[in-house]
């Protein structure tokens, strides 16, 4: 039975990162009224929308950690509800590659480390057999190990997803509704946010860069401090995609896992990140000097590259903090669990973490029963490696050429469920101007197709 | 699956001059493949003049000397295609095409390839600093303003200085907006002498030799930063930047063919007759390289047409070549990649060739040790550089030619 609309919320969660996203639709699929609270104008704006789009096995994560148990949970539950969200992989599997003597010495240790972590199926390769596979490679690889279980996914349309299930089956989502502060009384959360109050029973802070302020907010302390950490990022053209076949992983040294050079989904080949810790949780800006240094590695590791074009640039940034483990609490007196310090593991664990949390849920009862039959709402298919829009009919012709997106894909999603609300949240709804062309033939017509729906708009009227 | 007879893809200056001649020449079943729903290719959004003095005897703006292409074309019997995609290259003339009907094939004896150019991003150039909205090339911002009517800033700054940058300050003029800036990372402003004093007459700053150019903004542009000729640190308050120049081919299709691109144009390897790799392919204009006017698009494409019907009446096929490379640091590029070792005439008669920095010296034919031709060069990037063929004509050896500054 569905409650009073008056009534508190059964959850209340704080941030719509893939931890945030993957949290509501846990938490509706279990039953709960779920709202959703995003400081931002669109979902999936801050930590998620950037990173290496691999789902992992969790081969390498510290054996026994949360990190560890999250990962392998996610990985599972993302192969299990793949095909009925729609949601795009493609096994490469991965490898990891020693490049000098010093990185040699340290695979035996590794590959014992995923067997500890439950990953069987890792097996060490020579240098031959690396170039087997990997023709492209230089030649002064020295070898590897194969990781099998490793896939690439559309990091994105994934969270997108989530969400989109979790609003199909009777969540609420706000957006441009910052958390200002809350009080805990009576057995539930009395929220003030930028569009007003907020009753809920409980909270769930997932707010990834802003974990620490919104622990601060509500219960007054973290018991941590984000540290962001900024990863670039270097995109070459589809056709480079050929070069590499598996994700071709470093050997990770203490602080980060490195380099790694990628096939992405919708068909290029990136290289990144790097690691920067820095004070800002908001610039996400690039560097000249570190792309080309970027784009150097890439080249290093896949001479060939140096004929390919550039396509792109980003960069992202990654909560992590002084601890190396995930920062998740429940403070059961509160009703209140904080979800923090998600590094870049997050988007193979999010499903993972949400289950887990799930279960150190204190509060009693939701309004629902868990659903038996959820809706589950079509999904975004922007993925090169599967049916696209643009083959099939009545599509209302090409906008972007380099991306092959149509109009009437960019329509559905300027009027769906969930429309973005900035070029930037339809450019990763659609793929829009997200080609090697950067915008140079779809500005254009974008600008007059998106008018009155984008905030900024792309430009005004002019006569 | 249908058939024609010459598939061109791409409804640009070349790819309509190249049609039009074809029909001229009495060739039938002349089809253009144009994915946008007009067909005329840039100078449809370039809203000033000077085009097609040499094409039409008369001085017009991009827009109606686009249309002019495009009414000639159909005059002369060309089937233009537009909303049509070309997707796939595949051997021996065959594309994979998705049209409003939806996905099909054309069959073809020869296509010819005339996508043209494009500006480098953004991303491409590796600019520093964030990533908000107000940031587009002149083609994009030409588009919004002379075929959607719309204005994106007020008071933008303008990266680079050639002569499509001297394009922006027009379009921004149409648009009744002076831009804050024109900033150029090399040390000298790129245009021609005569047109270099253009931006302070139009009373806009500008500033070469810059470096640590960087883009800040959060939801929209905000200021560029920069340190000047002088070492001087400079803050220009801005709601928009284009970045203008820098073209390479719009050779995506290409890329993901069977065709063998040069790296160095970024357009696909030709022969003197404008064939790439696989005979039945041939390209021109623009796609060949960055960056030619329209006009010489217009005549080049039409030079092309003669050579097509020849091959149509009686093909070249594989015939031996020679391989041709740019092989000095100071020259970006020289095309065609090779030559083929034919009786027949009708080719090229020239090899194009650009620097990459101001240079002087003997620019020379070698192969083999031998110098096949030379002859005395100064010269500066963005200048059309010619070398003769016809050297090539009388060597018997078939080693690589190379083009060198000696």
């Amino acid at each position: 039975m569905h409650s009073h609309f008056s009534d508190p919320f059964d959850v209340a969660i704080i941030g719509t990162g893939v931890v945030g996203c993957a949290m509501a639709r846990r938490f509706t699929l279990d039953g709960a009224r779920v709202v959703i609270l995003e400081k931002a104008a669109d979902v999936l704006d801050g930590a998620s929308k950037a990173n290496s789009a691999i789902l992992h096995t969790g081969f390498d994560a510290p054996p026994g950690s949360l990190e560890q148990a999250c990962i392998a949970a996610g990985y599972r539950e993302y192969l299990d509800i793949h095909e009925s969200l729609g949601l795009p992989l493609l096994k490469t599997g991965a490898m990891v590659l020693a490049w000098d003597a010093d990185q040699l010495a340290q695979l035996d240790g590794l590959i014992a480390k995923a067997h500890k972590n439950g990953v069987m199926d890792v097996t060490l390769l020579t240098r031959e057999q690396v170039l087997e596979r990997e023709p492209h490679l230089a030649d002064h690889v020295m070898g590897g190990f194969a990781v099998p279980g490793e896939y690439l996914i559309d990091p994105w349309a994934s969270a997108h997803a989530y969400i989109l299930q979790a609003m199909a089956n009777g969540a609420e989502l706000r957006r441009d509704c910052e958390l200002l502060s809350g009080s805990f009384g009576n057995g539930h959360w009395t929220l003030e946010t930028a569009q007003g109050t907020v009753q809920a029973k409980q909270v769930i802070n997932c707010a990834g860069l802003y974990g620490d302020v919104v622990d601060q907010r509500l219960l007054g302390h973290a018991d941590f401090q984000i540290k962001p950490r900024k990863g670039q990022f270097v995109v070459f053209d589809k056709p480079a995609s050929e070069l590499a076949q598996a994700v071709i992983l470093p050997v990770p040294t203490k602080t980060t896992k490195g380099v790694v050079l990628f096939r992405t989904i919708f068909g290029n080949l990136a290289v990144g990140p790097t690691a920067e810790e820095q004070q800002s949780r908001t610039d996400a800006s690039t560097d000249r000097d570190t792309l080309q240094d970027l784009r150097a590695k890439g080249i290093e590791m896949l001479p060939e590259l140096a004929n390919y074009e550039v396509t792109t640039v980003y960069a992202g940034l990654r909560p992590a903090t002084e601890f190396q483990d995930y920062q998740i609490s429940a403070h059961a007196d509160q009703n209140y669990i904080s979800v923090s310090g998600i590094r870049s593991t997050g988007l193979s664990a999010a499903l993972g973490i949400a289950r887990h949390v799930a279960g150190l849920n204190t509060s009693t009862g939701f309004a629902r029963a868990p659903l038996t039959n959820p809706v589950c709402p079509p999904p975004d298919r922007l993925s090169n490696y599967h049916p696209r829009d643009w083959q099939e009919p009545n599509n209302g012709g090409i906008i972007c050429h380099c991306e092959l997106v149509t109009k009437r894909e960019i329509l559905a999603a300027l009027e769906g469920p969930l429309p973005p609300r900035t070029l930037q949240g339809l450019k990763r709804r659609t793929r829009v101007c997200m080609g090697r062309c950067q915008g140079f033939y779809c500005t254009g017509p974008l600008s007059e197709l998106t008018a009155g729906y984008l905030t900024p708009p792309l430009a005004e009227d002019c006569q | 699956m249908t058939t024609c007879t010459i598939a061109i893809v791409g409804g640009g200056t070349a790819g309509l001059s190249l049609a039009t001649r074809l029909c001229e020449l009495g060739i039938r079943d002349v089809v253009v493949l144009e994915r946008e729903p007009e067909a005329g290719g840039v100078p449809r959004h370039c809203g000033h003049y000077p085009f097609g003095v040499r094409e039409y005897k008369r001085l017009m703006k991009g827009p109606d000397y686009a249309a002019r292409n495009v009414a000639t074309a159909r005059a002369a019997g060309v089937d233009i295609r537009t909303g049509t995609t070309v997707t796939a290259l595949h051997p021996n003339a065959r594309l994979s095409l998705a049209t409003p009907e939806g996905l099909t094939e054309l069959q073809a004896q020869r296509v010819v390839l005339c996508t043209g150019v494009r500006e480098s991003s953004r991303a491409q150039r590796f600019l520093s600093g964030q990533r908000p909205l107000g940031i587009l090339s002149t083609g994009a911002l030409q588009s919004m303003v002379f075929l959607h009517h719309k204005r994106p800033f007020k008071r933008p700054v303008i990266l680079g200085s050639e002569l499509v940058s001297f394009s922006a300050i027009m379009t921004c003029g149409h648009m009744g907006i002076k831009p804050a800036a024109m900033i150029e990372e090399n040390p000298e402003i790129f245009v021609r002498k005569f047109m270099r004093p253009f931006p302070a007459i139009k009373g806009i700053p500008l500033h070469t030799g810059v470096r640590d150019l960087r883009i800040l903004g959060g939801k929209t542009v905000e200021a560029v930063t920069f340190t000047d000729a002088s070492g001087q640190a400079r803050h220009i308050d801005t709601d928009g930047v284009i970045v203008s120049g820098r073209f390479r081919p719009e050779s995506a299709l290409l890329h993901a063919s069977h065709l063998r691109v040069d790296p160095a144009t970024g357009g696909p390897e030709i022969d003197q007759f404008g064939r790439a790799s696989d005979p039945a392919y041939f390209c021109t204009g623009n796609l060949l390289r960055p960056v030619e006017t329209s006009s010489w698009c217009w005549h080049e494409a039409a030079e092309t047409a003669a050579r097509l019907v020849d091959d149509l009446a009686n093909p070249i096929g594989d015939a031996p070549q020679i391989r041709l490379q740019a092989a000095d640091p100071a020259i970006r590029f020289a095309l065609p990649q090779r030559f083929t070792r034919t009786d027949r005439s009708g080719g090229m008669e020239h090899m194009q060739i650009r620097l990459n920095k101001p240079a002087s010296g003997y620019l020379s034919l070698t192969q083999s040790d031998k110098t096949l031709w030379s002859d005395y060069l100064g010269s500066r990037p963005e200048r059309r550089i010619f070398a003769p063929l016809s050297p090539l004509a009388s060597t018997a050896d078939t080693a690589t030619v190379k083009v060198k500054l000696l």
